[in-house]
C-alpha cells in the first residue's frame, strides 16, 4: 500500500506525541512539578530544555503536558464528533421544520468566532481539563453538523436510499448501515482537520489560564508564563511549549491534507 | 435597485442570527454559572444581606426572562450594565475606550493577510512549476495552524530583542501622544500630519498584525490557487482567448471570479480573526477588547464578559452584512435574484 | 480561403499519447459552408482548436500546415495569433452559458475585443452596438449583464462578435447543442446570414442532419481522420463510405417505418489505434486488407473524396 507523504509525516508526528504522554514517566528524567535545578537555567546535558522559573525541568514539564492537551483533544473531538454527526444524521434525513431550525442555530454558532465561544463555555463551566473539553467540543458541534447534513442532503437522494425506504427498512437502519458508511471518508479528514483546531483552542485556553491550575504541567498555560520571562531572555520556557503546540496541530494538519488529498485522487478515477 | 433592496433583505436575515447568538450567552453566562455574583467574589462566606444588595444593584435579582429582555433593550440603547468588580464602573465606557484598538489591529492584520494569502495564492496559480503550487498548499495549510502566542512570542524574541529593532508590546513608545479621533493611532496620526507619531504607531503595529495577519492568510492562499487553477482551465478562458483578448487582460478578469470564493471566505475569515484578535492583544499586550475580556476573566466579572461577548455576536452579523455586500458588487447575478 | 495539409495532432497524457488529429487534409472556399461531422473523439474539436491555435498546453502540432488566405497560421508568433484571432478566425463555441463572463456587462466585453483589434472606445461601442442589432440584441439587453439573458440571446451576442470585424472564417463549435429546439433553428438561420457577407463558416456538429440541411460540403471525421468529402448533394445520393452510410441510416425520417440504425461498437482509442482502416473494428464490411492496411484518401470523382479500400477510383 502506498502512503500520501503528508498522511505519514502527519500520523508520524501524532503518534511520536501519543507515545510521549504514555511514556511519561520512563521518558521524563525530572518530576515536572518539583525543582530539579537552579532557575531559569539555560538548555544543557543535564536539562535539555532549561528550567523555568521555578526550577523546574521543562523538558520534564513538557513530556508531561502532552498528556493534559492530548486527554483534552482527544475528549473533546469525540464528543463534538458524536453530537455533530448524530444530529447532523438525524436531521438532515428527517428534513422539516426541526431541520430548518436546528440548521439556523448551527449556523449561527458556526459564524461566531469559535475561541471566544469556547472562552465563554470555560468561564461559566469552572476552568478544569474536562470543562475544556466539554467547552471545545460543544463549540465545534456545528462543523460536524454542517458537514453530515450537507452529505446526507446529497445521499439521500440517491437510489439505493430510496430503495431501502421502498423496501420499509426502519429509518435509524437506513440511515446507519446504508448512509453512515458513505460518510466516513469525509469524516476522516474533519476529524483530523478538527483535531488541529482543537489543539489549538485548547491551547488558547490555556494560555488565557482556562485548563488547568498551577503546578500541573500544560503546553499552553507554560507559554503563558514563559512570556513574563522573555525580557530574562529565556527563551526556552517559550520556544518549547510554543513549538511542541505548533508541532502537533501541524501533524494534525498535515493528517487531514494527506488524506483529502488521497480521497480526492480516488474519487477522481 | 436590486443592490439597495438586496442590502435590506440581508439586513434584516442578519437580526435572527444576532437575537441567537444574544440567547446562547445570555444561556452560558447567565443561567449555567448559577449565582454570577458568588461566582465572581469566589467565596460563599458572604452575608446573605449584602448579597442581596450586589444583585438588586446588578439588576440580578429579577426573573431570569425579564433579565434577558432588559439587558437587550439596555445594549441597544448602549447602556451596558456596570461591572461587577469594579463597582460602579459603566462597561459600555471601557468598551468605547478599548474598541478602536481592536478595531485597527483588525483592519491591519486583514490587510496583511489579505495581501500575503492572495498575493501568494495568485503568483503560484499564475505559476507553471508544480513545486510552486505545492509549495503554496503547504503554506496555506501549516500558517493556518500556527499558534498566535507562539508565533507572536517567536517574533518577539527575534525582532525586539535579538534584533531590536521592533517593539515587544502596547500601542505607542512612552512620551508619543497621539490626539484621539478615530483612536485607531496609525490613522489618527496621518490625519494630524505627525510623521513621528506614525512611524511610531507603525513600528508598535506591525509585529501583532503580521502575527494576526500571516495565520488568516493560509485560507485565503489556497481559496485563490485552487480557483485561479480551476477558471484559468475553464471555458470562459477560451472564449477570451479566440477572440483575441491579451493574457494580462484575461488573467485580470479571471481574477475577479477568483475574488468571489475568497469574499465569501472573508466572512468567516471574521471570526477566526475576532478569536484570533483576542490570543494577539494577550500576547502583545494591545489594549483592546481581546485584552479587557483576559483581564475580565481573570476577575470573572460576569457583566463584562457578556457584554464584549454580544458585542463580538453584533460584529459578526455586521460583518456578514458587509461580506454580502461585497459579493454581491462583485457578482452581478447575486444582486437580481 | 483555408487550407489545411496532412495535419497531425498529439496530445501526451499521463496514460499515454492520444492521436487526435491524424494526416487531415481539405480546403475551404470563400463563403461556403463546410460541416465537419463525426462522434465524440472523432477529432473535430481538436481540428478547430488546432486551427485557432488554442490547444492545451499538452498538446502538439507533430506535422502538416494551416494556410488562412495564404498566411501559414502554425508558423506565426503567439502575438501575432492574438491579433488574427476574432478579426480574421473567429470562433461560436457550444455553450453560451460559459462563454460570456458572467460578471462583466455585455457591452463592455464587446468594447474591450473591439479595442483589443485597434478601434477607439467610441467607434467600438457604435460598432458593437450595430453588430448587436443586427443579429436581434437590442440596446437594453447590451447594457446587461449576461445573466439577464436567454441561451439563445447569448448565442445571438457570441455571433456578433465572431463576425463584427468581418473575419475571413467563422468556425462555429456545436453552436446549437445546448439550445432549445425552436432556438436551435433560430440561431442556424442567422449562422446561414454569416456567408452572405463572403466569410466562410466551418460548423462542427455531431449531427449529420443538421450539417445536409444547412452546409455546402460535408467532411465526415472518425478516429481523428477524414473518412470522406464530398458537396451535399453526393453525400445524400452517393454515401461511398461506410460510416458515412452508418451516419445517415442513423437519422430518424419521418413517415418511414424503418427504424434508424446506429452502428454498434464504440470510437476507437486513439492512445492505442486500430492497425490498418481506423474504421475497420466497427464496419461490417471489414476484410484482411482492412484489418492490415490503412486505406489512402482518393478522389473517387471530382470533389469527392473517400478513404476506403472498397472504393476503387472511377
Amino acid at each position: 500500500m502506498n502512503i500520501n507523504p503528508y498522511t505519514g509525516i502527519g500520523l508520524a508526528i501524532i503518534l511520536a506525541f501519543v507515545l510521549m504522554a504514555l511514556l511519561a514517566d520512563i521518558i521524563a528524567p525530572y518530576s515536572p512539578t518539583e525543582a530539579s535545578g537552579n532557575v531559569l537555567e539555560p538548555p544543557s546535558i543535564h536539562h535539555i530544555m532549561g528550567t523555568d522559573n521555578l526550577g523546574r525541568d521543562v523538558f520534564s514539564r513538557i513530556v508531561f503536558g502532552s498528556r493534559t492537551i492530548l486527554m483534552v483533544v482527544f475528549l473533546a473531538v469525540a464528543i463534538s464528533g458524536a453530537l455533530g454527526t448524530i444530529l447532523g444524521l438525524l436531521t438532515g434525513y428527517v428534513g422539516g421544520a426541526i431541520d430548518r431550525v436546528i440548521s439556523f442555530i448551527m449556523d449561527s454558532i458556526y459564524a461566531f468566532p469559535s475561541l471566544i465561544l469556547a472562552i465563554a463555555l470555560s468561564v461559566a463551566l469552572g476552568p478544569n481539563p474536562l470543562n475544556a473539553a466539554i467547552a471545545i467540543a460543544l463549540t465545534y458541534v456545528p462543523t460536524y453538523f454542517r458537514m453530515i447534513r450537507g452529505q446526507v442532503l446529497s445521499i439521500k437522494s440517491e437510489g439505493f436510499v430510496e430503495m431501502a425506504k421502498a423496501l420499509g427498512l426502519p429509518t435509524t437502519r437506513i440511515i446507519f448501515r446504508h448512509i453512515f458508511p458513505h460518510l466516513i471518508p469525509t469524516l476522516a479528514v474533519v476529524f483530523s482537520m478538527n483535531s488541529a483546531d482543537a489543539v489549538l483552542t485548547e491551547a488558547a485556553l490555556s494560555f488565557l489560564g482556562l485548563t488547568v491550575q498551577p503546578p500541573t504541567p500544560d503546553w499552553g498555560f507554560d507559554l503563558y508564563k514563559g512570556r513574563g520571562f522573555i525580557l530574562a531572555g529565556a527563551w526556552w520556557m517559550l520556544a518549547f511549549p510554543g513549538g511542541m503546540i505548533t508541532l502537533l496541530a501541524i501533524g494534525f494538519a498535515l493528517l487531514s491534507e494527506g488524506i483529502s488529498q488521497s480521497h480526492a485522487v480516488k474519487s477522481f478515477e | 435597485m436590486g443592490l439597495a433592496r438586496y442590502v435590506i433583505v440581508r439586513a434584516l436575515l442578519i437580526i435572527p442570527t444576532i437575537l441567537l447568538l444574544y440567547t446562547l450567552v445570555f444561556i452560558v453566562l447567565r443561567v449555567l454559572p448559577g449565582n454570577p455574583v458568588l461566582a465572581a467574589l469566589g467565596t460563599k462566606n458572604i452575608p446573605e444581606e449584602q448579597l442581596q444588595a450586589i444583585m438588586r444593584e446588578l439588576g440580578l435579582d429579577k426573573p431570569l426572562y425579564q433579565q434577558y429582555i432588559e439587558y437587550l433593550v439596555n445594549f441597544l440603547r448602549g447602556d451596558m450594565g456596570y461591572s461587577m468588580v469594579v463597582r460602579g464602573r459603566p462597561i459600555a465606557s471601557d468598551i468605547t475606550d478599548r474598541f478602536p484598538a481592536t478595531l485597527e489591529l483588525s483592519i491591519w492584520a486583514i490587510i496583511v493577510s489579505f495581501v500575503l494569502g492572495v498575493g501568494i495564492g495568485y503568483v503560484a496559480g499564475r505559476s507553471r512549476s508544480s513545486i510552486v503550487k505545492h509549495l503554496a498548499r503547504l503554506y496555506g495549510s501549516i500558517t493556518y495552524v500556527l499558534f498566535i502566542p507562539a508565533l507572536g512570542l517567536f517574533l518577539q524574541l527575534v525582532f525586539g530583542l535579538w534584533l531590536k529593532v521592533l517593539p515587544t508590546g502596547d500601542r505607542l513608545s512612552p512620551g508619543i501622544y497621539i490626539k484621539p479621533i478615530t483612536g485607531m493611532y496609525t490613522f489618527d496620526a496621518l490625519i494630524q500630519g505627525d510623521l513621528v507619531a506614525f512611524i511610531d504607531a507603525v513600528k508598535h503595529i506591525i509585529l501583532p498584525a503580521l502575527t494576526l495577519g500571516l495565520v488568516l492568510s493560509g485560507p485565503f492562499t489556497r481559496l485563490t490557487l485552487d480557483n485561479m487553477e480551476k477558471v484559468m482551465e475553464s471555458k470562459i478562458v477560451i472564449a477570451y482567448r479566440s477572440r483575441g483578448i491579451r493574457e494580462e487582460a484575461i488573467t485580470r478578469h479571471v481574477f475577479r471570479h477568483t475574488l468571489i470564493p475568497v469574499v465569501t471566505y472573508l466572512g468567516l475569515q471574521f471570526a477566526l480573526l475576532l478569536g484570533g484578535a483576542v490570543l494577539t492583544e494577550t500576547t502583545f499586550n494591545w489594549p483592546g477588547l481581546g485584552t479587557y475580556l483576559v483581564d475580565k476573566i481573570m476577575y470573572r466579572d460576569y457583566t463584562a464578559i457578556q457584554a464584549v461577548i454580544i458585542i463580538f455576536a453584533f460584529l459578526v452579523g455586521l460583518i456578514s452584512l458587509i461580506t454580502d455586500v461585497l459579493y454581491a458588487l462583485i457578482d452581478p447575478r447575486v444582486r437580481y435574484q | 480561403m483555408l487550407i489545411v495539409e496532412d495535419l497531425y495532432v498529439k496530445y501526451y497524457t499521463r496514460r499515454g499519447t492520444v492521436s487526435a488529429v491524424s494526416g487531415v487534409s481539405f480546403t475551404m472556399q470563400k463563403g461556403e459552408m463546410l460541416a465537419v461531422v463525426g462522434e465524440s473523439g472523432s477529432g473535430k474539436s481538436t481540428l478547430a482548436l488546432t486551427i485557432m491555435r488554442l490547444l492545451p498546453r499538452n498538446a502538439v502540432v507533430e506535422r502538416g500546415r494551416i494556410l488562412l488566405d495564404g498566411i501559414d497560421v502554425l508558423k506565426l508568433s503567439e502575438d501575432e495569433m492574438r491579433r488574427i484571432r476574432g478579426s480574421k478566425v473567429s470562433m461560436v463555441l457550444q455553450d453560451p452559458f460559459t462563454t460570456l463572463d458572467p460578471l462583466r456587462r455585455v457591452i463592455d466585453q464587446f468594447i474591450e475585443f473591439l479595442m483589443e483589434h485597434g478601434l477607439d472606445r467610441r467607434s467600438a461601442e457604435k460598432l458593437a452596438l450595430e453588430a448587436l442589432e443586427s443579429v436581434g440584441i437590442p440596446k437594453t439587453l447590451a447594457y446587461s449583464y449576461p445573466h439577464q439573458l436567454s441561451g439563445g440571446q447569448k448565442q445571438r451576442v457570441a455571433i456578433a462578435m465572431a463576425i463584427a470585424l468581418k473575419p475571413s472564417l467563422v468556425i462555429a463549435d456545436e453552436p446549437t447543442t445546448a439550445l432549445d429546439v425552436v432556438v436551435q433553428k433560430q440561431i442556424m438561420d442567422l449562422i446561414d446570414t454569416i456567408k452572405r457577407g463572403g466569410t466562410s463558416v466551418m460548423l462542427i456538429t455531431h449531427d449529420i442532419a443538421l450539417a445536409i440541411e444547412r452546409a455546402d460540403r460535408i467532411m465526415v471525421m472518425y478516429g481523428g481522420e477524414v473518412m470522406e468529402i464530398a458537396d451535399k448533394g453526393t453525400i445524400m445520393s452517393r454515401p461511398l463510405h461506410p460510416y458515412t452510410q452508418g451516419l445517415l441510416a442513423s437519422i430518424p425520417r419521418l413517415g418511414s417505418d424503418k427504424i434508424p440504425e446506429s452502428i454498434p461498437g464504440y470510437p476507437p482509442d486513439l492512445r492505442n489505434p486500430p492497425k490498418g482502416c481506423v474504421f475497420h473494428p466497427r464496419c461490417p464490411y471489414a476484410d484482411e486488407r482492412c484489418r492490415s492496411i490503412k486505406p489512402q484518401l482518393i478522389e473517387v470523382e471530382k470533389g469527392h473524396w473517400v478513404k476506403c479500400h472498397r472504393v476503387v477510383k472511377a
